[in-house]
């Protein structure tokens, strides 16, 4: 299956490499980086490569490239959901999936790598037997280490593997027993620009962190469970009782860890929170255009709209902007043409609105294409799907 | 030491000349260090060489390290690795480990590490395996050093450290330890932890890439692993099976259902893999579900994928499926099929998208039409993942939507496109749309195209235009619209655009192209403008093609073109050659010399292909001295029709690879990519996958058929054929429910041949529906012929045949000379076509017909009767499911035919019945009779029915339907059921015919009311002890010599009553089991037989009356 997996960053260095078959030179690579130049962005680099001796499978996340190389026939989306893994495996580990952790922490992402693939065959993948295997740098570990001796590697042997919840490591003590759950509601909208709604979906999900003694095995029932149209689960949720029951049952992992995605189905038009007024005006005769939006709220429930940001990317033709935000912070970069607006809460009473004149390139024809607006905002405790918080209930917990 | 043998061999050559050869000192060490531990005999010569092959191998590395010591900077990593402390060790390897990892050789250091592979400290040891798994391949002599350790390992009580030696042990790449490998790893297939046989699994593929001799050893490792129950090592084994030996698909069969059934416990990375194989492997033992569904009607049980033909059926599936129409049979979903679909279902909500997608790519490719649909929601999600998921979900989206489009159109508006998508997944959102597009939907996309076409993403927006162009080739309604709305691209201000709209709109215009000269002419002023190669070389085509709608521009634009000839690039040089021709063609006057002008330029052009085709075109046009022969058709060369371009997805066609796969993505066949096969013709042996059951079962099964067979009068068509195993579904019990005339069969105990006949039977089952017809007047015949040996059937009844078996066998053969070709000849040689047969008078009198073809005389019933009585079959089919060993079978039905009236009291009508034993149609209580009624007077016989019945209290009669006729000659049957109330009392009703009435009466022998009861022998034990004091009726009795053999007794047992046989622990015990069909009450029957002859009867029932009267019975017929 997997053969080897290189870790590029966005200059085009392999700063990592690990092999689980034979060597492969790492000169594999230079069709990757062929293919990297040919493709602008990052984002359009194939995530599929085919070279005269190997295939190329690569995900693109935090900046940096994570390309596995394989030799014979594999789905791609199995490499492509175990890179995506072995990237959220990283993230758990060190909070943070950049280029310089990953260098800080080479031993322990070697020892990671290795315990995931076994001769390119993905063998312990949950994060609960990694950490019984591995333990996790923690600054205080480190201190602990560097004066006993000690080391991260679990000296106890990870018997979770062996067990029928490989999900959940055994031995698990608390005090304070404590469970959350998380539930976040994304709308994704296409709106056009006279302000009605293309399409619109609810996607959500439901993290949780459960911190519980033992073997505990939870339900979970929804008070509108058909609202959700669309799930999928944790392996560790039972399908037949939620098929059955529309209960979900499940024994958690121990930690966090994404219970639920959902999808509220977009026929019922979802209600966006928010509108924004636009005008952009572009002049063929003067090399000056005008530019002007505001951000209002809309059937928020009486919650506040916060951390809204607007980003728009502005025609090639666009030299320089001058505006003016009535609140938050915007930039302009010259180079991309990125517009970005961070605006903050939106206060009904007095909303925010960015004014100002865009300076086109001298001569060049007005550009004909409209910017798209991109918009991003947060409602807290507010679901905007109307899914009812979940009742949580325990079963067989000593 | 189990490895003995095999390091011998090597250990006992080197041994030879350790020293003196010296090629690899090292292996020689490894084979003596082995000897030294076995402990042989060797052991004290070993030892002596030992000593100085140590030394001479720690000198030669000191001295190569004392050579390069100074050049090398790992010096302080040595000496940190052979300090005893610890921290030290682990901060070298940490080192060594990083700079591994930066891709930096660390091979020098080997011999230091190595050393340490047997450190205290696990975290040390754990970066000497990784370092040592990443150069033992380099270095493999030195590498053997650690194998000892590993070896160690293996044994180690602790399953985590067994596995984890076995990990490492298998990672060395060095050939030398292949034996030593292929020892381990048979070892850890059966070792006690489920973890140590996953990493075995593992191994498999290691080894194998190794060295590929090892396959078919490992193959039976595979095969050994792949009968393993537990979920942590399904995942595994499969994948080893897939790099080793996916071919062997053989070995799935026992496996298959199993798989399926832990499929959902499987770990996400080993779903994948099997659900892959698994559809490769229905693919090969499967019908297709979608061959003919024209067929299904006849099936109203499968009318849940019988919805509305698919208008993107493959061509190539349309073509077989037609070709095999009139042969095949009505397409039945093998239960195992529908397994496979039922238990991948819920993956679809898997979290892992290889798992979704796998699950959808299996759907696609076995579902049955009607049912893919499922599998759309699930991809439609996965859009929402990243963005390399999507790339490959909108591959497989793009590919399925071409052939079953329905199933996207709900979720149109899921693919509309993002400003934020990636430029890739853009385009392939567009694909996916212009496939969805349809009459209804096309407004809405265009105007979402609308949107596309002012995008600043300038690939994307050509890639738009692009979709614009198919959806009008695609759509005839729209093409004018789309048309105009490309022409107003054309004055758009970006290049890209315009050039890209010229080249769709040349593409549309050779589609009509008599009604656009006005767009023409405005391609035509283009030419000025437009600088896109591809763009200019398109116009000049048009115009050329086109030349007799814009006569009086097409002069102009080669006039231009011409001037410009030498800056133009080859493309459009080409064409401007082929419009320079074309005019020359229909308008030389104006372009004569315009067109020598630029055929000379073209002469001299540099590039080659120009040259020639200027050449090529001079011949041609310009008539020459002695040429001609082509000019005078240069015409119809240049300006002849051409077929206006299709413009279709580059996905189509694609699915012919596995969807999902690698190869599809690419569109190449990948390295090691398994073709998807084609479904089979006719479907494999099903049996095949029958595992669970235990043996005797499927025998009983069988022949507990042919006792369902055996009542040759019987209502056939109720007769059902229970083809399936114990696991299967209840659904496919209907499915297969098969005609007992067409059964063939063989009383055979032998599970093997049991097997085969058993889906021959399923096969002839289906197919037996489109013959019925036939077989029915055939039957009518047989009927004829049957009352001729009628004076036989009654002498033969007393010749008890103790092989009751063969003979219902033979009756079934009976029924079809073609199938009896077919059946195995060993068969034939243990059921002698003698007269040996049951008691039952019907059977005898099947012998004597047994040349004829036609199978059984085809009841009268109607066939509202014939679909309850299938049910009721079913039923009784579960409940007689008893388990008896197929020699000690019965025959079926206990009493023979039984006189109702005399044909001289019936003024020509003889009636006899007979008690089928088989469960009645309408009421489970009820006795089904079998009344066969002939007609040997001269006038036809009309009307036959039963009269107002005069029954004692309880009895009920269901009647028979009316028989309108009887001719001359002719014998016909009909089945009745009667309710005796678990009472011998007699049944008295009337037989009328038009004419006459006749008082008739039944009385059943005790042993027909009840039926057959399966059970265990602890189940009886504990029904015995409920049933004891004034319940037990205890009778002694001798057994005459001639019933003293086992299967005697049991078939003069179940002759007189209908019990099943209850499987027993001691020889010499025989047990029964049956219920009173009115109260179901248990009757319960144990014979213990002495072999002196001595026998004890014990009969219990909480039915004292019929305990009594069957104990009677029983000792009658099994004393005579």
């Amino acid at each position: 299956m997997i053969h080897s997996l290189f870790l590029i960053n966005s200059s085009g260095d392999i700063f990592l490499e690990k092999h689980w078959k034979s060597v492969v030179s790492r000169s594999v690579c230079d069709y990757f980086f062929e293919a990297q130049e040919r493709a602008t962005e990052a984002e359009n680099v194939p995530p599929v490569i085919p070279t005269p001796h190997h295939y190329l499978l690569s995900v693109y996340r935090h900046k940096i490239f994570f390309v596995a190389v394989i030799q014979t026939e594999v789905p791609p989306l199995f490499v492509i959901e175990f890179l995506h893994r072995v990237v959220d495996t990283f993230q758990d580990y060190f909070g943070v999936c950049s280029e310089p952790v990953i260098k800080d922490n080479v031993v322990v992402v070697y020892e990671v790598l290795e315990e995931m693939l076994d001769n390119g065959f993905p063998l312990a993948t949950e994060s609960n037997i990694l950490k019984e295997l591995i333990k996790p740098p923690t600054i205080l570990r480190t201190v602990v280490n560097t004066i006993t001796g000690s080391t991260n590697v679990g000296d106890q042997l990870p018997t979770g593997q062996l067990s029928v919840v490989p999900w959940r490591r055994t031995g698990v003590k608390y005090t304070n027993n404590e469970a959350y759950f998380d539930v976040v509601e994304e709308i994704d909208a296409i709106i056009d620009k006279s302000g009605s709604t293309i399409t619109a979906e609810i996607q959500g999900v439901i993290d949780a962190c459960v911190k519980l003694t033992g073997m505990p095995d939870l339900t979970l029932s929804f008070m509108n469970p058909r609202l959700l149209d669309d799930v999928s689960f944790h392996p560790c949720v039972r399908f037949k009782r939620w098929e059955s029951e529309r209960i979900l049952s499940f024994i958690p992992p121990d930690g966090n860890f994404r219970l639920l995605s959902y999808h509220v189905s977009a026929q019922n038009l979802v209600a966006i929170p928010v509108y924004v007024k636009h005008n952009i005006s572009f002049r063929d005769s003067t090399s000056l255009g005008r530019f002007e939006i505001t951000v209002g709220p809309k059937q928020t429930m009486g919650k506040t709209i916060e951390g809204v940001i607007v980003t728009s990317q502005m025609p090639k033709g666009v030299l320089n902007m001058s505006l003016s935000p009535s609140q938050g912070t915007h930039t302009f970069d010259p180079v991309t043409k990125m517009l970005s607006w961070d605006v903050g809460k939106i206060n009904p009473q007095k909303l925010p609105s960015l004014k100002g004149t865009v300076s086109l390139q001298a001569g060049a024809s007005r550009p004909d294409e409209n910017p798209t607006i991109n918009l991003q905002f947060k409602i807290q405790q507010l679901a905007i799907s109307g899914l009812n918080p979940p009742l949580f209930a325990k079963e067989d917990w000593p | 030491m189990p490895g003995a043998g095999e390091l011998l061999l090597p250990s006992s050559d080197s041994l030879a000349s350790p020293l003196c050869s010296g090629r690899r000192p090292l292996s020689t060490l490894l084979s003596i260090k082995n000897l030294l531990r076995k402990d042989t005999a060797y052991n004290p010569w070993s030892v002596s060489f030992l000593a100085p092959l140590l030394s001479f191998l720690s000198a030669k590395h000191s001295h190569i390290s004392a050579k390069c010591g100074p050049m090398t900077r790992h010096d302080d990593l040595k000496e940190m690795l052979d300090t005893n402390k610890d921290s030290l060790k682990l901060e070298a390897m940490k080192r060594i480990v990083a700079m591994i990892a930066r891709g930096k050789n660390a091979s020098d250091l080997f011999p230091a590490v190595v050393k340490n592979v047997a450190c205290k400290n696990i975290e040390v040891k754990k970066l000497v395996y990784v370092y040592l798994v990443r150069y033992a391949e380099e270095q493999q002599d030195l590498a053997l050093l650690s194998i000892s350790t590993f070896q160690r390992g293996l044994k180690d009580p602790n399953q985590l450290i067994r596995a984890s030696a076995l990990r490492v042990l298998s990672s060395i790449r060095v050939p030398i330890i292949v034996p030593i490998m292929m020892l381990a790893i048979k070892e850890a297939a059966s070792d006690m932890s489920p973890y140590v046989r996953k990493t075995a699994a593992h191994a498999i593929p290691k080894l194998y890439s190794l060295d590929s001799d090892q396959k078919d050893q490992l193959i039976e490792v595979i095969e050994k692993l792949l009968a393993d129950k537990t979920t942590l090592v399904a995942g595994s084994v499969v994948m080893a099976f897939e790099e080793v030996c996916p071919e062997r698909i053989d070995l799935i069969h026992k496996n298959y259902r199993k798989l399926c059934n832990l499929l959902i416990d499987v770990e996400e990375w080993g779903q994948v893999v099997i659900i892959s194989m698994l559809t490769r492997y229905a693919r090969t033992q499967f019908l297709s579900p979608t061959q003919n569904e024209s067929l299904l009607e006849e099936n109203p049980e499968k009318a849940f994928y019988g919805s509305e033909e698919d208008e993107a059926k493959g061509p190539g599936s349309e073509e077989a499926a037609a070709a095999a129409l009139p042969t095949r049979k009505p397409y039945v979903m093998d239960p195992d099929h529908r397994l496979l679909l039922r238990n991948t279902k819920p993956l679809l909500q898997s979290r892992s998208a290889a798992v979704v997608m796998a699950v959808a790519q299996l759907y696609f490719h076995l579902a049955p039409k009607a049912e893919v649909g499922v599998i759309a929601k699930a991809l439609v999600r996965l859009l929402r993942s990243h963005s390399e998921v999507q790339y490959v979900v909108l591959q497989n989206v793009a590919t399925m939507s071409i052939k079953r489009r329905g199933m996207f159109e709900p979720y149109l508006k899921s693919f509309y496109i993002r400003s934020t998508d990636p430029t890739q997944i853009k385009i392939l959102k567009l694909e996916v749309l212009t496939n969805l597009a349809n009459e209804t939907n096309i407004p809405t996309v265009l105007r979402e195209f609308q949107t596309y076409i002012r995008s600043m993403d300038k690939d994307f927006v050509a890639a738009t235009i692009q979709a614009i162009g198919r959806c009008a080739t695609n759509i005839g309604r729209v093409r004018d619209t789309c048309l105009n709305g490309l022409v107003q691209l054309l004055s758009n201000r970006d290049e890209l655009v315009v050039a890209e709209s010229v080249v769709v709109i040349k593409k549309l215009l050779q589609m009509q192209p008599a009604q656009h000269g006005e767009i023409i002419k405005h391609l035509a002023k283009l030419t000025d403008n437009i600088q896109v190669p591809m763009a200019r070389a398109s116009i000049l085509w048009l115009i050329g093609e086109y030349c007799e709608h814009v006569p009086r521009i097409a002069p102009d634009v080669l006039r231009k073109m011409a001037k410009s000839f030498t800056a133009e690039e080859d493309i459009v040089k080409l064409q401007v050659i082929n419009l320079a021709a074309k005019l020359y063609l229909t308008n030389s006057k104006q372009t004569k010399l315009l067109t020598q002008y630029v055929l000379s330029l073209a002469k001299y052009d540099q590039n080659y292909d120009i040259r020639d085709r200027a050449r090529f075109t001079r011949q041609l046009i310009v008539p020459s001295e002695q040429g001609g022969a082509l000019s005078r058709h240069a015409k119809k060369l240049f300006l002849a029709p051409k077929p206006a371009p299709v413009l279709e997805s580059s996905f189509k066609d694609r699915d012919h690879f596995q969807l999902g796969s690698l190869s599809h993505l690419l569109n190449a066949k990948a390295t090691g990519y398994q073709e998807l096969p084609d479904w089979p013709e006719e479907a494999p042996d099903p049996s095949v996958r029958n595992v669970e059951v235990p043996e005797w079962t499927k025998c009983s099964n069988r022949e507990k058929r042919k006792e369902k067979e055996k009542p040759f009068y019987s209502d056939s068509e109720g007769e059902s054929g229970p083809t399936e195993s114990a696991d299967s579904d209840p659904e496919s019990e209907s499915e297969s429910d098969s005609k007992s005339s067409s059964e063939s069969g063989s009383g055979e105990s032998s599970s093997e041949s049991d097997n085969e006949d058993q889906d021959e039977d399923e096969e002839k089952g289906r197919s037996s529906e489109s013959e019925q017809s036939e077989e029915e007047g055939e039957k009518k015949k047989m009927k004829k012929r049957k009352k001729v040996p009628e004076g036989q059937r009654e002498g033969s009844s007393s010749d008890e045949g103790s092989d009751s078996s063969s003979s219902s066998s033979e009756s079934e053969m009976t029924s079809d000379t073609e199938e009896e070709q077919v059946e195995p000849a060993s068969w034939r040689k243990k059921t002698p076509p003698s007269g040996k047969s049951a008691p039952a008078a019907k059977e005898i009198s099947l012998l004597d017909l047994e040349d004829f073809t036609p199978p059984s005389v085809q009841p009268l019933s109607p066939p509202t009767v014939v679909s309850t009585s299938l049910a009721a079959d079913l039923e009784g089919l579960t409940l007689t499911d008893s388990p008896l060993v197929p020699s000690l079978l019965s025959p079926v039905s206990g009493a023979g035919r039984q006189e109702l009236l005399h044909r001289v009291a019936g003024e020509g009508l003889a009636v006899d019945y007979t008690f089928s034993r088989q469960p009645f149609s309408g009421d489970p209580h009820m006795v089904s009779v079998h009344i066969h009624f002939s007609n040997s007077s001269d006038t036809p016989i009309k009307g036959l029915h039963v009269g107002t019945p005069k029954l004692p209290a309880g009895i009920s009669i269901q009647e028979f339907p009316e028989i309108e006729s009887l001719s001359p000659g002719e014998s016909t049957t009909a089945i009745m059921g009667i309710n005796f109330c678990d009472s011998t009392q007699a049944a008295n009703f009337q037989l009328c015919t038009q004419t006459r009435q006749f008082y008739v009466s039944i009385q059943p022998p005790v042993g027909e009311l009840m039926a057959p009861v399966f059970m265990s022998e602890n189940e009886f034990k504990k029904e015995q002890g409920k049933l004891t004091g004034m319940n037990e009726i205890t009778e002694k009795l001798t057994l005459p010599d001639a019933s003293r053999s086992d299967h005697v007794v049991v078939q003069k047992v179940t002759a007189t009553a209908n019990l099943g046989r209850v499987p027993c622990g001691t020889s010499d015990e025989y047990r029964f089991a049956g219920r009173t069909l009115t109260s179901g009450s248990l009757v319960l029957l144990t014979l213990d037989a002495r072999p002196t002859g001595a026998a004890q009867l014990t009969v219990n029932s909480e039915k004292m009356v019929i305990g009594t009267m069957l104990v009677k019975d029983v000792v009658q017929a099994l004393t005579q």
